[in-house]
């Protein structure tokens, strides 16, 4: 147990370590106007990364969330503008429509023994060709909705303020928390992760497993979707590209292993805080140039893989001692 | 103890291993797996013409060459030329796909090797082989990264390039100094939109390297080790083979092809630009070799199959633009193409489309 949570403490350590290399640098740091701030600004990216632990915990992967947020965004603002709907109506159709598309690629996944990999790649294309054909240019979204849940907050002391996008994502976290490591939906969800045969020898509903995982996924990114069509107040087909590689970044930075069976949602959470902290970090220097945080992140993806990689070889070297 | 154990299963492995062997021998060298070869060139080769056919009907004039300037001109022509990069990044990854890996930075890997270029020629005092030679081994550095990481540290191949895919950007932006650097360089610039015997550079380069690629892989035992590899890593291990030295190899090559295409993708605009060259470049290669026929598993591979799997991608782009749909239709077609290739690669997919017929002909007998 202590292995599989030793990357998690290493992240834990590190988010402190950067805290206070910001605190003891700039004025105001320290306050939790910049807590608060971090999750408001990383909510859309820690949704995703919520689902794509999920899927990766499985041993699969999933490009296609930056494409769903895209999609759902678009959607999102098209039904409240030109088709006059209430935004809850709206949502209440995109997160089912999106979870529907997620539970199509995990049939596929499934039923046709397709590569995760590249089947979430077609989704990808596929979610933001869609995006694209419903509308190429941007699409404002004006609505009194918006506005009463721009002002819907909670005022903290010391300038901290969460908003209700930032209420919603806690809440998500607290969620799939339960959801992964509470639930037998998230045990059959490591036992696939493990060895998907023994999982099924042992009775798990394997099928049913990956196609509600892929589901959730992408309902997951529709959700971050729209988090994210409430900081923008529109919906764009070529917005959040990329954002797949920066959840799957924040996972394994969180300790979880892309092989699978192995990790914790909580280090995901941090995996994203971290990276937030990064780039919180870089705006706060002012001197230091944007494409450093690049440099960073993946220098401390190379650190976390290589330090996984050497503690499960340890840990079997230890193992084959014992033996 | 187990000793004993061991020995006697390995007689019996080694008695089915000999059968497989035998049977492996004769699977090669019978004339069914020239049919079987065949085939498999067969379909990537029946929708490139499909298409083809389709953009003649589109446009009558589709196949038509002209010759300007001492060089041809013409649809065809362009789709070869705008191919050439995803190409050459194809090529490449065939061999990284074979192993079994993936190569997530190789338009990264782009995106430096241009950097390098342009900020060599900005100096002025380099010639032009220097600076392509430079270029070269700044993508051999790049794959030398990839694979220690995947071979010696054991990381999986999309994580371990999934590193140098979100660093390598960054590191392109700061060679550029988050500029786009452009350079004045007639000679450069003829290696991206120069044409040398009726057909532009970029043509020659890509079948260069796949000649040279096909001589080096299918002269030599390096094909042969390399899908043995992507087959059963530990298995061939056991037969004496490299493993690791290998895997090694073949994301070297694939870093060398990126950074030719980096070069050709520079020389064609006369600059770098970090944010743009070669973004996704990478999913494309990816799926020219997928649709080429090649497993994400690995064990097997065709340069030409994959360089045909590229065609079909930049014909079916090209077929959007020449049906006079509008470009936003673009990705939804290329997504659904993809989905087709892939269900058709699935057994199961195929069987239940053979039940499907096979039940509309027993009917159809029927009336």
């Amino acid at each position: 147990m202590s292995r599989t949570c030793l990357p998690l403490w290493i992240t834990f350590a590190l988010v402190l370590l950067m805290f206070a290399a910001g605190a003891s640098q700039f004025d105001g740091f320290a306050s939790l106007r910049v807590v608060t701030n971090l999750i408001s600004d990383n909510a859309f990216l820690l949704v995703t990364a919520l689902g794509m632990t999920l899927v990766i915990l499985s041993g699969g992967i999933d490009l296609s969330v930056g494409s769903v947020i895209a999609l759902s965004g678009v959607a999102a603002a098209l039904l409240i503008g030109p088709y006059q709907w209430h935004p809850l109506l709206a949502f209440a159709l995109i997160l089912p429509c999106a979870a529907l598309f997620g539970a199509g690629m995990g049939a596929l996944i499934q039923y046709y023994q397709l590569q995760p990999f590249i089947v979430t790649l077609a989704g990808m294309f596929l979610a933001r060709g869609v995006a694209t054909l419903l509308s190429e240019e941007s699409v404002a979204i004006e609505h009194p909705f918006y506005d009463a849940v721009a002002e819907f907050g909670l005022e903290l002391p010391d300038g901290g303020w969460l908003g209700a996008t930032s209420l919603l994502t806690i809440a998500l976290v607290l969620l799939m928390l339960v959801l992964t490591h509470y639930s037998r939906f998230g045990s059959s969800i490591y036992a696939l992760g493990g060895n998907s045969q023994s999982a099924q020898l042992m009775g798990v509903p394997v099928a049913r497993t990956t196609i509600l995982l892929y589901a959730s996924s992408s309902m997951l990114a529709a959700m971050a979707g729209i988090i994210f069509s409430f900081y923008t107040y529109s919906g764009y087909a070529l917005a959040a590209v990329g954002v797949e590689l920066d959840a799957i970044a924040a996972v394994v930075i969180g300790g979880t292993l892309l092989t699978g069976g192995s990790g914790f949602m909580i280090g995901t959470v941090l995996g994203v805080l971290l990276m937030g902290l990064i780039q919180t970090y870089i705006n706060f220097d002012g001197s230091l140039s944007s494409w450093w945080s690049k440099i960073v992140i993946g220098g401390l993806l190379f650190f976390f893989i290589a330090l996984q990689k050497l503690l499960s070889h340890k840990w079997q070297n230890k193992a084959g001692g014992r033996a | 103890m187990t000793n004993e154990g061991v020995v006697v299963d390995q007689t019996h492995q080694d008695q089915s291993k000999a059968d497989q062997l035998k049977a492996a021998r004769q699977a090669r060298y019978s004339p069914g797996q020239s049919a079987h070869q065949f085939s498999l060139y067969l379909y990537p080769l029946v929708a490139l013409a499909l298409l083809l056919l389709v953009n003649l009907l589109l446009d009558p004039q589709f196949f038509s060459l002209q010759w300007q300037d001492g060089r041809l001109y013409g649809p065809l022509i362009d789709i070869v030329n705008r191919s050439a990069p995803v190409a050459l990044l194809a090529i490449g990854m065939s061999l990284v796909i074979a192993t079994g890996g993936i190569d997530l930075s190789v338009g990264a890997v782009m995106a430096i090797c241009g950097a390098v270029c342009a900020n060599l020629l900005v100096l002025g005092d380099w010639s032009i082989p220097a600076v392509i030679g430079l270029a070269v081994l700044t993508g051999l550095a790049c794959g030398l990264v990839n694979g220690f990481m995947v071979s010696y540290l054991g990381i999986q191949p999309i994580v371990a390039t999934l590193v140098l895919m979100v660093a390598g950007r960054g590191v392109a932006q700061l060679l550029n100094q988050g500029q786009i650097v452009t350079f004045q360089n007639p000679d450069f610039a003829a290696l991206g939109s120069g044409s040398f015997l009726a057909l532009p550079v970029p043509v020659w380069l890509v079948l260069l390297a796949l000649l040279m690629m096909q001589l080096l892989l299918r002269r030599t035992a390096l094909g042969l080790f390399i899908e043995a590899v992507g087959c059963n890593a530990k298995a061939s291990r056991y037969l004496g083979i490299d493993d690791r030295g290998i895997k090694l190899t073949v994301y070297l090559l694939a870093g060398g092809c990126a950074a030719l295409a980096g070069i050709i993708a520079t020389a064609d605009i006369q600059g770098s630009d970090a944010n743009n060259a070669g973004l996704w470049l990478e999913l494309d290669a990816i799926l020219a070799v997928v649709i080429g026929g090649a497993a994400l598993t690995g064990g097997r591979f065709s340069l030409p199959r994959a360089v045909i799997g590229v065609l079909i991608i930049q014909a079916l782009s090209t077929t959007i633009v020449v049906s006079g749909l509008p470009s936003k239709f673009n990705l939804l077609i290329k997504a659904l193409v993809i989905l087709l290739v892939l269900m058709l690669q699935s057994e199961l997919f195929r069987n239940q489309l053979k039940t499907l017929f096979s039940f509309g002909k027993l009917r159809g007998g029927k009336a």
